[in-house]
């Protein structure tokens, strides 16, 4: 126990409030090294033998960072050869204020035990605790309190091995901190000599992040971008309603255009346009910036322009001329939006970017350029001996700065990924892209599954209905093999029918807070890749134990109805269960059973009851005002040795599709009024709001180029409008008014019911809606089975669940995962398209205009589902004459006009000119005088 | 940016204590004359004075006089300066009204008030510097000027709060974590026969939690009791002292 506390008053001064706030001192805080004996440490971190072989240091040596050190080399910082750092509690507070993603990753690195990273809280030790001098800065009172505590550690274990060959090296990259250092008799290196010391691992040099006072500048002294105000300025300027904070959205499309988003509420502008280089001013995709607004008259209106920052050369090259092609003409100020220029960047948002090398034209050169593959990323100049082997290479590599003389930012590698083009690094790249978790499970994980054999106890069928004896099936698509739902009907003696759907009780095996609780969700979802998929829970449940296959006995989570004929419920009943699935069928299978007559098991008759019964539900919710949407899915065969897709298909849908939806939509609506009713602050619900009205402009246009009327003031009238919407001889039409229809839709997103009074379920029509039926692959549904069943006292309640702020962080968590899984499964689609038509060669195929731009219309190919644009202009060949009208929107090429939903005939063909970006290419065949004329 | 991090990997809290350990707690007694007891109480930055008078008649209405024991009255008020933003009101506001009520309920439970039916006890306590445990410190100051008066009690009245911050109980708060979020505990006990005078919360917290937070404030209570008991002692051995001169 501590018998002796020192008292020491520490005053910090914040605006006119003086805080007092007590600061012991402690003795009892241990360094941590293997070598002390004095120091009580039941568990030492630091190692007795520290080798890292240094030219510069061969004596075992422990590292001490500075917080600049920390910040910028962390890539290095964390690689398996650095080992035994000591983090002094100062420079741990200082990297928190000042950059979160680095201070997860050296939290990261300190609690992985290989590394034998040390904090040393010396800010609360006797010793080493320092009070800040007169006239003395913040900052330079922690440079001194490291060179304390370096100190400390120098002497101290000095006495412990007799003055023996153990010894504390400071890194710092401070010239005055390293002089100063060094007067205190301290072993002292800037992180760069350090590192290039460092026998048999050159690779790491690479990792060094360049410094921005270094000597030899990266280019010319030409000044690209104005200054960036300091954050002061920012603040203030942001509180009297200069500036404007929000979130940097750069263009996917367009290099030279971006928007930020404020995040402000009560604010009338909630979206600001930028345009030109200057006046993005080096903020990247995601960075939080401030902006300033121009006057009304410098407003512009966003250009449909498709450009692509391809100029081959390294060198500043002059912008003005494309930045002139932005301008345009000005349109009329209807269309016009608010535009502004940064003038600063709050918090940058950087991470490592994956991408690839293009190798400067000079063979000898080590400055190159990155390309990333998220085209919203500027290319990233690094520093790198090894280009040439790198070449054809996915990488990834980190940002370091962006100075204001440089056009590009500047960056140093991390870590290579693998070659181009492969299946594997091309899927590793798109998940990291898209931050998805993907590692094999941990032993943490794994420790947590049941034991194998597994069976079920009589516990389990004490507290659970014995449903064995019904007659349950499920149906799914082809080869899956997670199965959580099932369902089953039938007759009961009073005339009525019961109707069930269990679902895999994936809550039985996952308890609240363990690791592999933990890990399901953070990883929120399962994610489907065309012939892959990577897990929320490990295989053994989520493939075995809990998937509801047939003739094994699993544990469900039931939802019971007792229904008349007309499907209206009388009764509903929740339960924890025991099952045993009789039939998995496919949504075909199942469909055959139902239309062939000769079958009469009962199996079939049940099918048979469900069907009946969905079509009624879904009648009637469509009579509500359930919208029918459609967007183009694809289904590849994949070649089941290479892996390779052979042929691709769009996905039917069958009468048995919508039935099994039907079903789970009522369990979920059933349940979501359950745990609302019995939780009403910390039920986890799912809404999707109404979007608002601008966003349906694009559709009435296109129904309006054709002469139709679409109604959105409410989600019943666009039902009913969406319906009759129909063009004869053009029985496509109606899909493609959909397909644009699902694109002006918002987001549906998961919410805690006690955080938000807007339960509403705008595209089904209900007022209430959560997820229950897919406990496998959602993490929410997890939630939701556990909220259900402290409801019906089936388990106990854990604190996290009924905390409604750590639910929100859930939610938001589990809304941004979906968002990534969603993102994920369509770049692997586009992925595999690419694979196809690389075998395939080049084909002709008909299609329809879904958008028409400025430069280019985008035709969808119903066939694939696939989209792409047509371009009419090209850097190299003088462009037609192109007119453009908004309204229509048509797009007039020399004589011809297009205009949505024209039909129009495409050759498709691979464009692997760019390795990194291989993409779709489309060329226009009918209409085929362009084609001819483009192609002089 | 972030907010405080009220508890570090390593096991510290802000001001470096550990989760379990109190902060520093000096006392003195009889620090005013003319009352019949008092007593001043330091909690790390938390000050508190406290002065009792009676048992006496029962002043203003006869009305409010018990038959069958003494009737206690507490005043809790602030001083102007304690808070670091000046208060303007030192007592008579919601917050002192409550407080005063606690403190009243507090050492009814602890005076053995049927020795002195008809009668009346004031106890008066002002917090001089706030810093998170006003209600604590003042049990405590209080409980040491009873001693002083030589009111008996069955027992001190120690009282500590407790907080919970990442699932680990945090032991006698500042202020800076009291208003750091999560859940603070009041606890006041008699430590001897481990009874609970006063226990109380008003943030919500997880059932299953409950049981280790108010394990952890009973264990800060004790040792409360253990430093008060030593100031008594020692008061007595200088007051004997100078008696026997």
């Amino acid at each position: 126990m501590l018998k002796s506390k020192t008292f020491v008053k520490k005053t910090r001064s914040g605006g006119v409030l003086k805080i007092v706030r007590e600061h012991y001192l402690r003795d009892d805080i241990w360094c941590g090294s293997e070598v002390c004996k004095e120091c009580k440490d039941e568990a030492p971190v630091l190692q007795e033998h520290a080798c890292i072989e240094s030219d510069l240091c061969s004596y075992p040596h422990y590292l001490i960072p500075d917080t600049n050190v920390l910040l910028h080399q962390i890539d290095i910082l964390v690689d398996p050869l650095i080992r035994n750092v000591i983090i002094l509690q100062t420079v741990l507070q200082e990297v928190r204020h000042r950059s979160a993603p680095v201070y997860k990753r050296i939290k990261d690195a300190i609690h992985e035990k290989e590394k034998h990273f040390y904090t040393f809280t010396n800010e609360h030790h006797r010793e080493t605790f320092i009070e800040r001098e007169q006239g003395e800065s913040a900052n330079d009172r922690n440079d001194r309190a490291i060179r304390v505590a370096a100190k400390w550690y120098t002497d101290h274990l000095a006495k412990k091995t007799n003055g023996g060959s153990l010894k504390v090296v400071l890194l710092t990259d401070d010239r005055a901190n390293k002089e100063k250092a060094e007067q205190d008799g301290l072993i002292v290196y800037r992180c760069e000599e350090y590192i290039k010391s460092l026998i048999g691992n050159p690779e790491l040099m690479d990792r060094l992040a360049l410094q921005p006072d270094d000597q030899n500048e990266i280019t010319g002294s030409k000044l690209l971008f104005p200054e960036h105000l300091p954050l002061s300025r920012i603040q203030s300027g942001i509180k009297n309603g200069m500036f404007l904070q929000g979130t940097f959205h750069a263009n996917r499309d367009n290099y030279l255009e971006g928007k930020v988003f404020i995040n402000r509420e009560g604010e009338e502008i909630n979206e600001v346009l930028l345009q030109g280089l200057q006046n993005l001013n080096r903020a990247v995709h995601q960075d939080v910036v401030a902006v300033e607004l121009f006057p009304k008259e410098r407003w512009v209106a966003p250009s449909s322009v498709v450009l692509q920052d391809d100029s081959p050369n390294d060198e500043d090259a002059d912008e003005d001329e494309t930045e002139n092609n932005l301008k345009g003409v000005p349109s009329d100020s209807s269309v016009l939006k608010p535009t502004g220029r940064v003038v600063g960047v709050i918090k940058r948002n950087w991470r490592p970017f994956c991408g690839m090398l293009s190798q400067s034209m000079i063979k000898e050169a080590t400055r190159h350029l990155f390309t990333p593959a998220d085209r919203r990323i500027p290319r990233i100049r690094i520093e790198t001996r090894q280009a040439a082997n790198l070449v054809g290479q996915r990488i990834m590599v980190a940002i370091d700065g962006w100075p204001k003389n440089s056009r590009y930012p500047n960056g140093h590698f991390v870590k290579n990924l693998g070659s181009a083009g492969d299946k594997e690094t091309e899927t590793e790249v798109l998940l990291l892209e898209h931050d998805v978790p993907h590692q094999p499970f941990s032993q943490a994980v794994l420790s947590f599954l049941p034991q194998m054999p597994w069976s079920i106890t009589e516990e389990d069928l004490k507290v659970r209905a014995d449903l064995r004896h019904l007659c349950v099936c499920s149906v799914d698509p082809p080869g899956c093999t997670d199965i959580d739902d099932t369902l089953h009907c039938r007759e009961l003696e009073n005339g009525n029918l019961e109707v069930g759907v269990h679902i895999a009780d994936v809550s039985h095996f996952i308890r609240p807070g363990n690791a592999l609780d933990q890990e399901a969700a953070s990883r929120g979802t399962t994610v489907y890749l065309c012939g892959k998929r990577i897990d929320m829970v490990p295989e053994l449940l989520s493939s075995n134990l809990c998937s509801l296959r047939s003739n094994v006995e699993r544990l469900a989570f039931s939802c019971i109805w007792e229904m008349n004929h007309n499907a209206e419920i009388i009764k509903a009943h929740f339960t924890k269960s025991i099952i045993n699935s009789k039939a998995s069928l496919t949504y075909a299978e199942a469909q055959m059973r139902i239309d062939d007559t000769t079958m009469n098991d009962d199996i079939t008759k049940s099918l048979r009851g469900l069907n009946r019964l969905a079509k009624i539900l879904k009648s009637r919710r469509i009579a509500k005002g359930a919208l029918t949407l459609s967007s183009p899915e694809v289904r590849f065969h994949i070649d089941s040795e290479t892996h390779d897709p052979i042929d691709m298909q769009s996905k039917e849908l069958k009468e048995t599709n919508s039935m099994v939806e039907e079903f789970m939509l009522l369990a979920n609506i059933s349940v979501a009024q359950k745990i609302y009713d019995e939780f009403s602050e910390c039920a986890l619900l799912r809404k999707h709001p109404s979007p608002p009205p601008s966003n349906y402009d694009i559709l009435i246009k296109a129904a309006k180029s054709r002469d139709l009327n679409i109604l959105t003031d409410s989600a019943k009238a666009l039902a009913d409008s969406l319906n009759n919407a129909t063009v004869e001889n053009f029985p496509y039409f109606n899909t493609l008014l959909r397909i644009l229809a699902t694109r002006c839709m918002m987001q549906a997103v998961y919410f805690c019911s006690g955080m938000d009074s807007d339960f509403h379920h705008y595209g089904l029509a209900s007022p209430i809606y959560t997820h229950f039926t897919s406990p496998i692959r959602r993490y929410a549904d997890i939630i939701v089975h556990r909220l259900l069943a402290v409801a019906i006292n089936a388990d106990s309640t854990y604190p996290d669940l009924m905390d409604k702020h750590k639910q929100t962080a859930l939610c938001n968590n589990l809304n941004y995962r979906h968002k990534m899984a969603q993102y994920a499964q369509r770049a692997s689609v586009a992925f595999h398209t690419q694979l196809f038509f690389k075998n395939k060669g080049i084909i002709n195929e008909e299609g329809f205009i879904l958008f028409v731009r400025k430069n280019a219309i985008i035709i969808l190919i119903p066939k694939f589902g696939l989209e792409g644009a047509v371009f009419f202009d090209h850097k190299d060949r003088p462009s037609p004459r192109l007119s453009f009208d908004s309204e229509g929107p048509t797009l007039k090429v020399e004589e011809h006009t297009f205009r949505m939903f024209d039909k129009v005939k495409v050759t498709i063909s691979l464009d692997a000119s760019n390795i990194q970006h291989q993409r779709i290419r489309m060329a226009l065949v009918e209409p085929g005088f362009i084609t001819q004329q483009l192609g002089k | 940016m972030a907010g405080l991090e009220l508890l570090s990997d390593q096991g510290y809290r802000l001001d470096g204590r550990k989760a379990s350990e109190l902060r520093k707690v000096q006392a003195r007694m009889s620090v005013f004359a003319q009352a019949d007891g008092s007593a001043y109480l330091e909690q790390g930055n938390t000050k508190a004075l406290a002065v009792v008078y009676g048992p006496h008649e029962t002043r203003g209405s006869r009305s409010k006089s018990l038959h069958d024991r003494a009737v206690i009255n507490c005043q809790y008020s602030m001083a102007t300066f304690s808070t670091a933003e000046r208060k303007r009101r030192p007592h008579g506001d919601r917050k002192s009204s409550e407080m005063s009520l606690h403190l009243k309920q507090t050492f009814e439970a602890a005076v053995l008030t049927e020795l002195y039916p008809r009668s009346q006890i004031d106890i008066y306590v002002k917090i001089l510097q706030a810093d998170g445990g006003n209600y604590s410190a003042c049990v405590n100051a209080a409980t040491l000027a009873l001693v002083d008066a030589g009111i008996p009690m069955r027992d001190y009245v120690c009282a500590c709060t407790a907080g919970f911050v990442e699932d680990t109980p945090l032991a006698d708060l500042c202020h800076a974590e009291e208003s750091g979020g999560g859940t603070a505990l009041a606890l006041a006990l008699l430590p001897r026969s481990g009874n609970i005078a006063l226990l109380q919360m008003d943030a919500r917290l997880h059932q299953d939690h409950l049981d280790a937070l108010i394990e952890a404030a009973m264990t800060a209570c004790k040792g409360v009791s253990k430093v008060l008991d030593g100031v008594v002692r020692q008061h007595l051995e200088e007051v004997s002292v100078l008696t026997r001169d």
